[in-house]
């Protein structure tokens, strides 16, 4: 990676330098103020930089030295499922037909994007077990958001005001939590059993007429899959709450295991970690959101449907929640997420999920002599550790993260989830060698070791990489949040 | 097609080394009655070329703005991408990255963000602005959550002007959220003041317009400022950033919070997305703001360097008690507007936006002078326009199609109030022979 520190854009700037990108005017050269008024007009320039395109080339090349993708290496980060991005779905999704169509053309001009949207919500109707899906949400808390919307839409459509409690586990995702605050409701935490799962009697104590439903990952954010998910279903529906389920963690289960089949009412998927489109360093991703049938009618509107040959837009949906963003969603990285389906086809995608829970339960036996395991039983997707052994010789779950990235990865997701002491959580995901995981592992007891012998090598890490240990303190107490020009 | 890499061979050994049996084992968690006991009814798996051959297919099926030329706007625009942007943008290292957790692997993304931030409240005359949110319209709708929780009101006031997508969308949210939408309506295409004189008061939190509006129209932000601010309330503004190289910045004339759509900024039209909102606010509001900022700080060596900051206002700290659910930025799409307005910079930025008002102008008096349009109103506009077409828009649209042109779009489901609406934006990727076979094709058709 690159070490030389980087100039800002705005210091790179010579006054006077420009590229030409655009043509001459062709039309005629009115006067600006004869088209708009003085008073609505800017005084003087905007300030932006100056540069020439290989000056802007060389910038943007040399911050992308500074970063790590999973096409650098191996990128254990934990509910984030780092998996590989297939090259052939970046460029499908590049393709003029897809790139260069705008939202409101004419259906007969977009047939191949609505049969896109259409076929997509089918598939994952099936991967889940749903009966109706919306691609509508950008993200997976957008999805979040719009489901919880639907339980709410749902109760207060059949006359149930008083449903205004969501219950979330206390080893859920912050997202969680936050999207229920987001639609109005009041959040209840439930607390985990010694195995990792939902205590049972915690739960049925919760429950009342005043639960709207719970929102649970299962897997769970400790990689665990919760055996009780029959009855959990059985008491939240006796209750009359709903059931949601945080597909954060569908990996460990496509082609295995269907949340329309454990009993979930609502689902989110994140097509970014499951179905492969690329984080962008943090977005686009996106957040399909699926139901089962009594709640379809209050999906986001449009939805896509199909008559006599034609795919047209149902904005006729008069219980649906409303819009929730412009247009369609990111219909882009739908586009990549069809491809990946069908590309896998049913025996792939169960395949995925296969090998995602050996590679995880691999690492997780190789690595529990030396990490203190905490659920120390079969693991999904995912496994997480405690550092409190390496604790005890003055080395914290972030030393081990930062040592890492002197070896060449990315370390695995930390402090989270928030149950575990010193938690670190390894989801090394389905398209990793078991050259790579030997490696990891090897490279992982190395770090155990050097936590017990020189702690200093800890303490001190990361030294290979652009920049040291940053001042977070320093970044919240005084925030410089932009450039000024000194 | 598969991407796992493992062969069987190595899996049984990996398996023998854990203890298990079979992976069938390894699932043993799943009770029997909710495991799937047939094959997904999904088809596939396609190989890489069959995969490539079918979306080429589908794609064929869908008629694009390269083969067509558009007129068509209303909050997706066909700017011109410079080559930099998307070559640059296909750097691995940026596209498969995910969130910069780990900031001393991400300064790539970190540094992009700060850049971002900077530009953005350059543009719009602000003092902070966060790392983005999913789109123009999700941003008005969190800036309305935003103005409610600083003000301790409960009520938002949209100008009828803003983009009724944008509108649904503040609609819903807060709808759930529990706060009131009110609409003010509008007069020769703007905000009618006297109408949001008398409808503003002590609950309003904030006013909403957006400028230039959905009509193209040039909202006057410096009076509504004036009004919001007399009742103690914000003012939000959502506007279109090329056309702040030629405009006034919002925060120069009263805008306490400003959003917009950045699809302009180097993203395609993608069929409406993926895009980005941008978001800026007066530095009072800094805390209140949702989703990621990125600030700078100093490594252990002194060093220069950028992170993720003032988390303590987002959802993996603060859970309910977050300022928003949003987790994820919009990162690459923030990504090709730094690139695109690095390239573009000071005079490239100009140029589109007095290219696409000059060009739309041009349009506007053509058409007009066919004498098959009135105008809506007379206010003044930068690149979007609003007619009233005395035929059959459909009609007309249809003849375009045959023609290879994208018409505009036709207005009376959001508006029946302009009856034969027609709303044509001209980008300064439109040339004068485009414009004029606009015109002859409209002559044409009638």
């Amino acid at each position: 990676m690159l070490k030389k520190e980087e100039n800002l854009i705005f210091e790179l700037s010579v006054p006077g330098r420009s590229t030409n990108l655009l043509p001459e005017c062709d039309v005629d050269e009115t006067e600006i103020s004869e088209m708009i008024p003085l008073s609505f007009l800017r005084e003087g320039e905007i300030d932006l930089p100056e540069l020439g395109e290989v000056d802007v080339v060389r910038h943007f090349t040399h911050l992308s030295q500074k970063n790590y993708g999973v096409d650098s290496g191996f990128y254990p980060l934990g509910s984030c499922t780092m998996k590989y991005n297939p090259k052939i779905n970046e460029e499908v999704s590049k393709l003029d037909g897809f790139m260069k169509v705008h939202p409101y053309q004419p259906e007969k001009t977009v047939q191949g994007c609505l049969e896109l949207l259409y076929k997509t919500d089918k598939f994952l109707s099936e991967i889940t077990g749903m009966d109706r899906f919306s691609l509508q949400p950008a993200a997976g808390a957008h999805g979040e958001m719009a489901g919880l919307m639907i339980i709410k839409a749902y109760h207060e459509h059949n006359g149930d005001y008083k449903r205004t409690k969501i219950i979330v586990p206390d080893s859920a995702h912050g997202t969680n939590p936050a999207s229920a605050a987001a639609v109005g409701f009041n959040v209840v935490e439930v607390k985990s059993n010694d195995r990792g799962g939902i205590d049972i009697d915690a739960l049925k104590d919760l429950m009342d007429d005043e639960i709207a439903g719970l929102m649970l990952t299962n897997p769970n954010t400790l990689g665990l899959f919760d055996e009780n998910i029959d009855i959990i279903a059985q008491i939240v529906h006796e209750a009359g709450g709903l059931l949601y389920y945080d597909g954060a963690n569908a990996n460990a289960i496509i082609g295995i295991s269907r949340p329309g089949d454990m009993g979930f009412d609502v689902v989110h998927l994140n097509l970014h970690k499951t179905f492969s489109t690329p984080h962008g360093g943090g977005g686009p991703g996106s957040g399909p959101v699926g139901v089962k049938r009594q709640l379809v009618p209050f999906l986001p509107k449009p939805v896509v449907e199909y008559d006599n040959g034609r795919y047209y837009f149902d904005n006729d949906r008069p219980l649906s929640i409303g819009k929730i963003k412009s247009f369609y969603g990111n219909f882009l990285v739908v586009v990549k997420a069809y491809a990946y389906i069908l590309s896998l086809g049913a025996e792939g995608l169960k395949k995925v999920s296969e090998a995602a829970v050996l590679n995880a339960n691999y690492i997780k036996e190789k690595l529990k002599k030396y990490f203190h395991l905490p659920y120390d039983r079969t693991c999904m997707h995912e496994v997480v550790f405690s550092g409190q052994w390496q604790k005890e010789y003055g080395v914290s779950t972030l030393d081990i993260a930062k040592r890492l990235l002197d070896f060449g990865y990315h370390p695995p997701t930390i402090y989270f989830p928030l149950i575990v002491r010193e938690a670190f959580m390894v989801e090394p995901t389905e398209t990793e060698s078991k050259e790579t995981l030997d490696e990891f592992i090897n490279t992982m007891i190395e770090i155990a070791n050097e936590a017990e012998k020189e702690t200093e090598k800890l303490h001190n890490a990361p030294l290979n990489t652009p920049v040291q240990r940053l001042d977070e303190a320093k970044a919240a107490r005084s925030p410089v949040l932009k450039y000024e020009r000194r | 097609m598969s991407y796992i890499p493992t062969t069987d061979e190595q899996q049984q050994k990996m398996l023998a080394d854990i203890g298990a049996g079979s992976i069938d084992e390894l699932f043993a968690d799943i009770p029997e009655s909710v495991k799937l006991k047939n094959k997904l009814n999904i088809p596939g798996a396609m190989s890489e070329m069959e995969l490539a051959a079918h979306m080429r297919e589908l794609a064929g099926k869908n008629i694009n703005l390269d083969e067509f030329t558009c007129f068509l706007g209303a909050g997706a625009y066909d700017h011109y991408i410079p080559s930099v942007v998307t070559n640059l943008l296909s750097r691995q290292e940026f596209y498969t990255a995910y969130t910069p957790y780990q900031p001393e692997i991400s300064q790539g993304t970190l540094q992009a963000i700060f850049e971002y931030q900077t530009m953005i409240c350059s543009l719009t005359g602000m003092d902070v602005s966060n790392a983005s949110l999913y789109d123009g319209a999700t941003a008005l709708a969190e800036a309305a959550s935003m103005a409610c929780e600083a003000t301790r009101r409960n009520e938002v006031i949209a100008i009828r002007s803003i983009h009724p997508e944008s509108r649904e969308v503040v609609s819903t949210y807060t709808k759930f959220k529990g706060m009131t939408l009110k609409e003010c309506g509008i007069k020769n295409g703007v905000a009618d003041l006297n109408s949001l004189k008398e409808m503003i008061n002590g609950n309003t939190a904030a006013v909403l317009v957006q400028s230039p509006n959905f009509f193209g129209a040039i909202e006057n932000i410096k009076e509504i400022a004036e009004i919001a601010h007399e009742n103690k309330s914000l003012l939000v503004v959502s506007c279109d950033p090329i056309s702040l190289a030629l405009l006034k910045a919002p925060g120069d004339i009263g805008a306490d919070i400003v959003v917009g759509e950045g699809q302009v900024l180097g993203n395609p039209v993608g069929f409406g997305g993926p895009y980005l909102g941008f978001m800026a606010a007066k530095k009072e509001f800094t805390r209140r703001m949702p989703g990621r900022i990125v600030g700078e700080t100093v490594d252990r060596s002194g060093k220069r360097g950028y992170v993720l900051t003032l988390q303590t206002r987002e959802q993996h700290i603060r859970r309910e008690k977050a300022t928003s659910n949003i987790c994820s930025n919009q990162a690459l799409n923030a990504l090709a507007a730094t690139i695109y307005l690095s390239v573009m910079g000071k005079k490239g930025l100009k140029k589109a936006a007095e290219l696409s008002l000059r060009k739309a102008h041009y349009a506007y008096k053509k058409l007009m002078e066919t004498g098959l349009f009135s105008p809506a109103f007379d206010s003044p506009f930068f690149k979007e326009f609003l007619l009233i077409y005395h035929g059959d828009v459909e009609k007309l649209n249809e003849h375009l199609l045959e023609r290879k042109i994208i018409g505009g779009l036709s207005t009376d489901k959001y508006y029946p109030e302009f009856r034969g609406g027609y709303l044509v934006a001209v980008t300064e990727k439109r040339t004068k022979e485009d414009i004029d076979r606009l015109v002859s094709e409209v002559i044409s058709a009638c």
